[in-house]
């Protein structure tokens, strides 16, 4: 077991290094959605969720589970949602005499 | 389908996710893309969790869909309704519930395995990682969302020996995690001590932390709420909890780096400091009344108007008194007339970081003419008016000039480099460091007393007029 574990660090090493290279070009005009927009991806628990809420098993587990969902379910589309809210509000200079 | 054709399925799923995640995360380069970078990680998520429905684990359907209807209701009303003055506490709020999901989630897996009578030491360890961060962001963030809404004490609530509690607490959380990986059955109680002492640390390393230091905290738990995720992956070894999760913390230690050196701060300080106690010092003029100039609506506009260059510093005053819509008619009045428009935004502006920016955004404010510190700052020396609205501290000379001032250091906007300043405030009271400013003082600086939303609606007919 100590195997996969040592494959999984790995994983999450090289994924930090790439979270830490993409986002850093973020500039902070967007640094809001972005942390929107994260909340929704750390709402990715609902994958884990959702098979441990689907196994018909000890009562307690599956309700945690089913909590589990709950949450994560919300920030994944309240997360995603208010994020397209914001980056809808983005615009660009128009021009100084357009229909002002 | 054999069982190892549903779980590669699966992974190939993830993996597609995974790019998608990334992808979408690279087109928030620019906030032209960004909106399709966040479309593609919607999808992402999509897939990923549509795939894992078939799990061959799932037996039954009803718990999963009853959660998932009860999250998206939540979901959509809270994404739709909120203000975005009020985003930051929604994001702690997310913040909260992404470590709460995690926390559940990695209990969840405790509690089945212990059922089943065995649980890997690996496991085992990732598990109690996982509850703990989960259940300390949950508390803590929830705390922080508190602060900034005004529902607990912006102040620090500070007891004496407050550090040597939490330590314990931690070292405690600590032994009863590696006792319960040594031997985990029939221990539950154990565990859900595990879980209420990480609960309430969450509590404990919040409350003594300012209301002005929120920033940083929430910056921080959006980092633990990925790494929670991340150690919760690890336990179910699932690849795309592990990826995700490294992508969101990496992405929130990055965010409260750029905020606590935009406050000249040290996260250590900012945790352990409680800084922002009120009352504490009023440092620099010992309450000798010094002279500055008041100015009426009519001669700021005139300067204004007149001017070729002109620098609006928004602060989070001016989303307090709702300003934005007025302040954007005046930068097109302006503009209209020939003057060169730009808005300076200092990392701190708002209660989080970028929020100005958004708030701007929201009223019209093109995001080409929004210019960070960095930026900007050099432009101030070649500017005829500054025009200083609802912003304090990051204005304040004495963190450049005067060393010894509590906020000596922090980086700001050099406003008092500008030909003339304008100073819309409601009064010559001290900002949320609770420090006399010495840009108000200055010969060049006017000050414009009253609301900023009247104040800035007083200099649009005004200058309309001329």
């Amino acid at each position: 077991m100590l195997e996969s574990l040592i494959l999984s660090l790995t994983v999450f090493a090289l994924a930090m290094f790439i979270g830490y290279t993409v986002i850093t070009k973020v500039p902070p005009t967007l640094h809001t959605p972005l942390m929107s927009g994260t909340n929704a991806i750390s709402g990715v628990v609902i994958v884990g969720a959702l098979v441990a809420a689907g196994m018909t098993d000890s009562g307690l587990s599956q309700w945690l589970a089913t909590g589990a969902v709950v949450l994560a379910t919300i920030n994944v589309v309240g997360g995603f949602l208010v994020t397209d809210r914001m980056l809808r509000m983005f615009r660009r200079r128009e021009r100084p005499d357009a229909g002002k | 389908m054999s069982d190892q054709d549903y779980i590669n399925l699966i992974n190939g799923s993830y993996l597609v996710a995974a790019v998608l995640f990334i992808v979408g995360l690279m087109l928030l380069r620019t906030p032209a893309t960004a909106r399709n970078g966040n479309r593609l990680s919607a999808l992402a998520m999509l897939i990923a969790a549509s795939v894992t429905l078939v799990d061959r684990n799932i037996v039954e359907y009803e718990f999963i869909i009853g959660g998932v209807v009860v999250g998206t209701v939540i979901g959509v009303l809270m994404a739709r309704t909120v203000q975005m003055t009020a985003m930051p506490q929604m994001v702690a709020l997310f913040n909260a519930f992404g470590g709460g999901a995690s926390a559940l989630l990695a209990g969840s897996e405790f509690i089945r395995l212990v059922d089943a009578g065995h649980v890997d030491e690996d496991v085992g360890a990732t598990v109690m990682l996982g509850t703990a961060i989960g259940a300390l962001t949950l508390t803590g963030s929830l705390v922080a969302g508190g602060k900034l809404v005004g529902w607990v004490s912006q102040n620090p609530i500070l007891f004496p020996g407050r550090n040597l509690v939490s330590g314990l607490i931690g070292v405690l959380i600590v032994a009863m995690g590696v006792f319960l990986v040594v031997d985990p059955i029939d221990n539950e109680l154990i565990f859900g001590v595990l879980v209420a002492l990480a609960l309430l640390l969450g509590i404990l390393l919040v409350t003594p932390i300012g209301g002005a230091d929120m920033p940083v905290v929430v910056a921080l738990f959006n980092s633990y709420s990925g790494l929670a995720a991340a150690a919760t992956g690890f336990a179910l070894d699932n690849n795309i909890l592990i990826i995700a999760g490294a992508l969101v913390g990496a992405s929130g230690l990055i965010l409260t780096r750029i905020m606590t050196r935009a406050m000249n701060r040290s996260l250590i300080n900012v945790m352990f400091g409680g800084f922002g106690a009120s009352g504490t010092e009023v440092v620099g003029v010992g309450g000798e009344v010094r002279p500055y100039r008041s100015v009426q609506p009519q001669d700021a506009a005139m300067m204004l108007a007149y001017a070729s260059s002109v620098i609006f510093v928004p602060g989070y005053g001016l989303a307090v008194a709702q300003a934005q819509h007025e302040l954007r008619s005046l930068a097109d009045l302006l503009q209209a007339r020939g003057v060169d428009v730009k808005y300076a935004i200092h990392p701190v502006a708002g209660r989080m970081p970028g929020h100005m920016n958004v708030l701007l955004a929201e009223a019209d404010v093109p995001y080409d003419q929004l210019y960070d510190l960095d930026q900007i700052n050099r432009d101030f020396d070649q500017t005829d008016v500054a025009v200083v609205v609802g912003a304090n501290d990051v204005v304040n000379p004495a963190a450049r000039d005067r060393e010894g001032s509590p906020i000596y250091g922090m980086p700001i906007l050099n406003v008092d480099h500008a030909q003339s300043v304008i100073v819309l405030k409601r009064s010559m009271a001290s900002g949320f460091a609770g420090i006399d400013n010495d840009l108000f003082y200055l010969d060049r600086t006017s000050m414009l007393f009253g609301d900023a939303k009247q104040s800035v609606s007083a200099l649009v007919s005004e200058v309309e007029d001329l």
